[in-house]
Parts: C-alpha cells; sequence; structure tokens
C-alpha cells in the first residue's frame, strides 16, 4: 500500500460484514494502577460505520489511539487485515486519524495540509495532482485550497481533515470526537456529511463519540463502553431496543429503569415483580440472569400509553397517580408514581388520545411486553432518582 | 465595544454630563498618543537625535570617501568580525536548538528549573563571566593542561589569544539568547501535530523537517538576530581574550573613540557595521520567509 489506489473514490467495496478489517484482540491497557481499557474483543467489519460509545474515561479514545499505534496495548493483539500491528509505529500503519481539534498543520495552506501524507509516502507528482483536489472537491472545499487553516470556519477546518485523511485511501479512517468542536446545527449537517462521504469512499470509519445520538444516526455497529469495558455491541436498533446492560439502557435515550426480583426465566423472556408488587414480564438476552436474582425491567418512555379505563389498557399495566404533565413540543412528558412511589415517565405524542388528565389523576400506565426488557440489576449502576429520569 | 457605547448612550441623556462626556471621548482618542510619548521621546532623544549627528560626523571632511578609506583600511578586520559573528551564532543553533527542543518537549515539571540554569549566568556580570574565561583557558590551565595531555594541542601552542577563545567566548556569552527564543516557539507548538505528522506516515525525521522545524523558525530567526547583532559589534571577548590576531570592528572603535572623539573615520565604520547588520537581517527573513510566520 506504498502507492495510492489512484482509482476514484467510491469504487470502495462498501459494507460487508463478513469482511474484517479491524480484530481488537482480548487488548488491555493500563496506565500505572489505573486500566483504561479492560479485556476489549471484538473486530470491525470492512466498509463498516463503526462507533465507540461511551462517557469521558470509558476508554473508547485510548482503544482508538492503539489502532492508530499512538499507544501500544499493555496485553492482547490488535490486527490490521490479519497482520499484528500492536507494536507498529503509527507512520507504518495503513490507517488515518481526524483528530479531535484536527490538528491541521498551521503552516501550511489546505492543499498541502491535504497532500501532506502523498508526499510523505513518496507519491508521484501527477497522483498527488490528481488526488488532493479530487479529495477536495469531495469535501467541498475546491475553492479554498490557497487559505490557511487559520483563515477556515471550524466546519471547513473539519473537513480539511477528513480530506487530509481519506486522500491517503487507508483500510480504516479513525475519528476522535470530530464534531465535539462545532455547534449543534452544524454538526447535524455534519453528521449527513460524513455519512455521504462514507459511502461515497466505501472506507471503514472507526469513530469515538460521547455523543448518542451521533452514534445512532451514523452507525452500523456501535461499541457501548463504560469504564474501560465494552458493555454491548450491536446495531442501533438492537442497542436501542435491547440493551444489555442498565448502564446502556440508561446512556441510550431516556429508559424507564425499575428495580425488582426475577421471578421466572424460560428462554428469551423473564418475570420480574416490581413498581410495588406487580406481576410483569419482558424481553431477556442476559444468560446470567436467573428466577431468584435482583433484575431491572426497562421500557422506553415513548412506548408507555396512559389510560384512564383499565379495558383500553395494554397486556402490561400498572396503576399511578399523576404527579407532572409537562408540554415539550412534539411529545407530552408525563410522569406518573407507582403505587409505591417509583416514577413512571412516560412520553406521550399528540395523536395519543389523551383525556385531560392533573396532578393526582388516577390512570394506567400500559406497554406491550415486547417493549419492555428485563436486566440484570448493576451493583455498581445503583438506580438513582436521576437515573431513572433520565434527560439522555 | 458593545459594552463600552452602552453607558456611554445612556450618559448622553442626561445634558449636565455631556461636556464631560466630549471631553472623556476627546481624552480617549489621545490616549494612545500620550502613552508612546515617553518612548518616542527617549528614543529620539537619546537614540534618533546621536544616530543623526553620527551619520552627518560620518561625512565630515571627506565625504562618502570617510567610507572608503574606512573599508580598505579595515577590510580584514571586518571580514573577521563577520565571520566570528557568524560561527559563534552558527554554534548557538547547534548547541542551544536541542537543548531548548529537549526542554520545552521533554522538561516536564523540571522546565522552568532547566530553564533558570540557562539563564543563570546573567547573574553573573558580563566582564566577570568573561574574565573568568581567561582563568580556565590560560597557558597551564586545566582546558590546556587536559587537551595537551590528549595531544589535541602542541606543547607550545596555547588556546588563549586564538580565534577559537574568541569564538567560543562569544558564542557562550549569547547561547541564552539563542535558547529563550527557540524554547518559546517549541513550547507553543501543539504537540498533537506530531502525532499527525506520524499518523500521515511521516517518519520522525521528516515530521521534524517539515513541522517542528518550520513553526520554530520565528523562535529561531529571533535567537539569530539576538545572538548575531551583539556578537558583531561585541569588543570585550576580543579584548579579554583574543590577542592581535583576533581584533573587531568593536575593538576599533573602542581604542579610538577614547583617544580621538571626534572622528569621522570612526563613525563612519560604526555606520557600516550598522548598515550589514541591516542589510544582512533583511536578506536573512527573506531567505527563512519568517514574516508572514512571525
Amino acid at each position: 500500500m506504498s502507492t495510492m489506489n489512484s482509482s476514484a473514490p467510491g469504487a470502495g467495496s462498501g459494507y460487508d460484514p463478513t469482511t474484517t478489517v479491524i480484530e481488537i484482540d482480548h487488548v488491555m491497557k493500563s496506565f500505572g494502577d489505573f486500566t483504561a481499557v479492560d479485556d476489549a474483543h471484538f473486530s470491525i467489519a470492512q466498509g463498516e460505520f463503526f462507533s465507540m460509545l461511551g462517557p469521558s474515561g470509558c476508554g473508547k479514545t485510548t482503544t482508538l489511539r492503539m489502532i492508530a499505534g499512538f499507544e501500544q496495548p499493555t496485553s492482547g493483539a490488535i490486527r490490521l487485515d490479519g497482520v499484528d500491528v500492536s507494536r507498529v509505529p503509527p507512520n507504518k500503519r495503513d490507517v488515518n486519524t481526524v483528530f479531535q481539534q484536527y490538528a491541521l498543520f498551521p503552516h501550511m495552506n489546505v492543499y498541502d495540509n491535504v497532500a501532506f501524507g502523498p508526499r510523505s509516502r513518496k507519491a508521484s507528482k501527477a497522483e498527488i495532482a490528481a488526488r488532493v483536489p479530487e479529495l477536495l472537491e469531495i469535501v467541498r472545499l475546491a475553492d479554498f485550497a490557497n487559505r490557511r487553516p487559520s483563515q477556515l470556519s471550524g466546519g471547513q477546518q473539519q473537513r480539511v481533515a477528513l480530506a487530509r485523511a481519506l486522500v491517503n485511501l487507508p483500510k480504516a479512517l479513525l475519528l476522535d470526537e470530530p464534531l465535539g468542536a462545532l455547534d449543534l446545527k452544524l454538526r447535524h449537517a455534519m453528521q449527513f456529511e460524513l455519512k455521504r462521504i462514507q459511502r461515497e469512499v466505501g472506507i471503514t470509519f472507526v469513530y469515538v463519540t460521547h455523543d448518542q445520538e451521533e452514534a445512532l444516526t451514523m452507525s452500523d455497529r456501535i461499541a457501548v463502553m463504560s469504564d474501560g469495558r465494552v458493555e454491548q455491541i450491536g446495531t442501533p436498533t438492537e442497542i436501542y431496543d435491547s440493551p444489555a446492560s442498565v448502564f446502556v439502557a440508561g446512556f441510550i435515550g431516556q429508559a424507564n429503569l425499575w428495580p425488582g426480583a426475577v421471578t421466572s426465566r424460560t428462554g428469551e423472556s423473564a418475570d420480574i415483580t416490581a413498581l410495588g408488587g406487580a406481576s410483569l414480564s419482558g424481553r431477556c438476552h442476559v444468560d446470567a440472569l436467573r428466577a431468584g436474582t435482583d433484575g431491572v425491567l426497562m421500557v422506553r418512555p415513548e412506548r408507555i400509553m396512559v389510560t384512564v379505563d383499565e379495558a383500553t389498557a395494554a397486556e402490561q399495566r400498572v396503576r399511578g397517580t399523576v404527579v407532572d404533565l409537562t408540554f415539550q413540543g412534539p411529545i407530552v412528558r408525563l410522569v406518573l408514581h407507582a403505587v409505591d412511589g417509583t416514577p413512571i415517565i412516560a412520553n406521550i405524542d399528540p395523536d395519543h388520545d389523551l383525556p385531560m388528565l392533573r396532578p393526582g389523576d388516577s390512570v394506567f400506565a400500559s406497554w406491550s411486553a415486547s417493549a419492555a426488557s428485563v436486566l440484570p440489576a448493576s451493583p455498581d449502576q445503583p438506580l438513582t432518582a436521576t437515573a431513572v429520569v433520565d434527560e439522555g | 465595544m458593545t459594552t463600552v457605547s452602552a453607558p456611554t448612550r445612556s450618559r448622553r441623556f442626561s445634558k449636565k454630563k455631556e461636556d464631560d462626556d466630549s471631553g472623556v471621548h476627546a481624552r480617549r482618542w489621545f490616549t494612545p498618543y500620550l502613552l508612546i510619548a515617553p518612548g518616542t521621546l527617549w528614543l529620539l532623544i537619546f537614540f534618533i537625535i546621536p544616530l543623526f549627528s553620527l551619520g552627518r560626523l560620518s561625512l565630515k571632511s571627506g565625504g562618502f570617501s570617510n567610507y572608503s578609506t574606512v573599508i580598505s583600511d579595515n577590510s580584514t578586520v571586518i571580514v573577521r568580525t563577520f565571520v566570528y559573528a557568524s560561527i559563534a551564532t552558527l554554534a548557538a543553533i547547534i548547541i542551544g536548538y536541542p537543548l531548548a527542543y529537549v526542554i520545552a518537549t521533554k522538561g516536564g515539571r523540571f522546565k522552568n528549573m532547566l530553564l533558570a540554569l540557562v539563564v543563570l549566568p546573567f547573574f553573573v556580570t558580563y566582564l566577570v563571566r568573561t574574565l573568568s574565561w581567561k582563568i580556565l583557558l590560560f597557558d597551564g590551565g586545566p582546558v590546556v593542561n587536559i587537551l595537551h595531555g590528549l595531544g589535541v594541542l602542541n606543547e607550545n601552542q596555547g588556546i588563549l589569544g586564538s580565534p577559537f577563545a574568541v569564538v567560543a567566548a562569544l558564542t557562550y556569552n549569547f547561547l541564552p539568547f539563542m535558547v529563550l527564543p527557540i524554547y518559546v516557539s517549541l513550547e507553543k507548538m501543539d504537540r498533537r501535530l506530531l502525532e499527525a505528522a506520524a499518523d500521515l506516515y511521516s517518519s520522525p525525521a521528516r515530521a521534524f523537517r517539515r513541522v517542528t522545524l518550520p513553526l520554530s523558525l520565528p523562535g529561531l530567526f529571533a535567537g539569530t538576530l539576538l545572538t548575531f547583532i551583539p556578537a558583531a559589534g561585541d569588543f570585550v571577548n576580543s579584548e579579554l581574550l583574543g590577542s592581535e590576531r583576533t581584533v573587531m570592528i568593536g575593538n576599533i572603535i573602542e581604542k579610538n573613540f577614547g583617544k580621538e572623539f571626534f572622528r569621522p573615520e570612526l563613525s563612519a565604520l560604526s555606520f557600516m557595521l550598522m548598515a550589514i547588520i541591516l542589510v544582512g537581517v533583511i536578506i536573512y527573513a527573506r531567505l527563512l520567509g519568517t514574516e508572514e510566520l512571525a
């Protein structure tokens, strides 16, 4: 790969789940006493948009830096196209990084920034003269080739960083919170832009973010990380609908998390007693969950219906008292208290035929069993009031 | 600007204050000039006027022929002066750049201590510092003895009085002026740029050449000026550690100025030294292209 592929971008092979590009093989990384990444084990496929999502300090950036070559794993191996690159310096790895603050070379103009990689690899002048403008075209910066980075806006700098990395047609592009420095509106625009560019060039993207919405919008698969551990890997739908842990449920979107006692476990479903003695059930994908253990019932607020009449309620239902009603534009946010005082959050959309409710009214909260998940209780993830009424 | 204009506007509504307001405005307009006045006056009286009178003096009694006379009379000394200053500057770069680099990048919590050590010689007077080299370098002194023992110098050779002694002392005396500006430019460089360079297939050597070095050019430029200019005008090192063989322009000016105070040739020599340095600096700036970087 010392010469550049001169074929047009877009000739990339696209998402191919059966071909592994990056393999993280039981990787552990510690700095002194601190374990930054604890036994990470997963692989990333050809053309995949793969996100590592988690709060700051969860180990996602360290994992990315190990793939880039800026850090070496304490144990385990990182394979690129099947070759162990754990001890290979970054300049000899065929991956490129888009840095959090872009790290553009301030003394070079946009063109020279983008041409930096190809020139390092001693690509021919003709190749550089063909590829650099092509990439500037893709990121829509053709008219800015002679500008210095300091003369560009944040969004433009971001696209220069992208072009500078993509011009090398790496095996994978590593992005470290690339949209973090942009304002909200630009961030939304860039999400679509990134996705468009990724489809166009067909290169594997490994994307680090703490923004769950960003990850859900763009990714083929997401690895949710916490405290150095990978909590769950799956498609956005899997992660959202079937979280594997209380942490994942609370971190991605809003979730009602009700503690209870698991009464039975059969195959893909489990029964749990929660919300003041109600006998409820939900889907369950965690092998370790058995009858007699502590569990947590998770239902997303938008899956909950609120009715006054028990007859019209869905199969899974509990009685509750209205505590608070908040109009939030597209939805009405309803806070109920179950008989034992546990809060129940329901997001009601305007089409929902909701009777006039006042605080103190007695209602039924109900949902279908397929909307509920039973999760193992986590000792390090206590269900405080803020976790239950998580703003996401 | 909005925070400044808001109270001004509100005050304008009260008639009583209107006069004060315009007064404040006028004074405000005048403030920058007021602030630079002392400095301007100082430079005018103690720099521009003497410089002007020196320039006039240099043209007295012979006109521009004073310059040709002074150049032909002292051509060896003039060339020697700039050769010495250039070698000393180059040596200061060779010693100072790695030093500044290590302090800036690997200094960690010892950074300030290391910088203090670089500046420490300044706590001793220039004269005493240079004189102490005499003790170090005299025939039969420690340095000469060691070099004799190693066979680097013949038994009848010394260091004191040699060009080497003068250039080495010039380098030593002006080294901190080289280290500090380079340190500043390296210190403020974003370290992630080196990660970016490595990520883009650059070896550490290439990353240095293409990223670190260009970004430290402003510091290197400032350091070179701060070393070369005083070194070219210096007479102390040659006076104390040199000999007849090492006379520099500064020595000639200093020696003769005492005796014949108002000689046009000396003024011409001083002016020429200044002109050569000025032209040299301009060429150097062009070559480095630091004008837009600085």
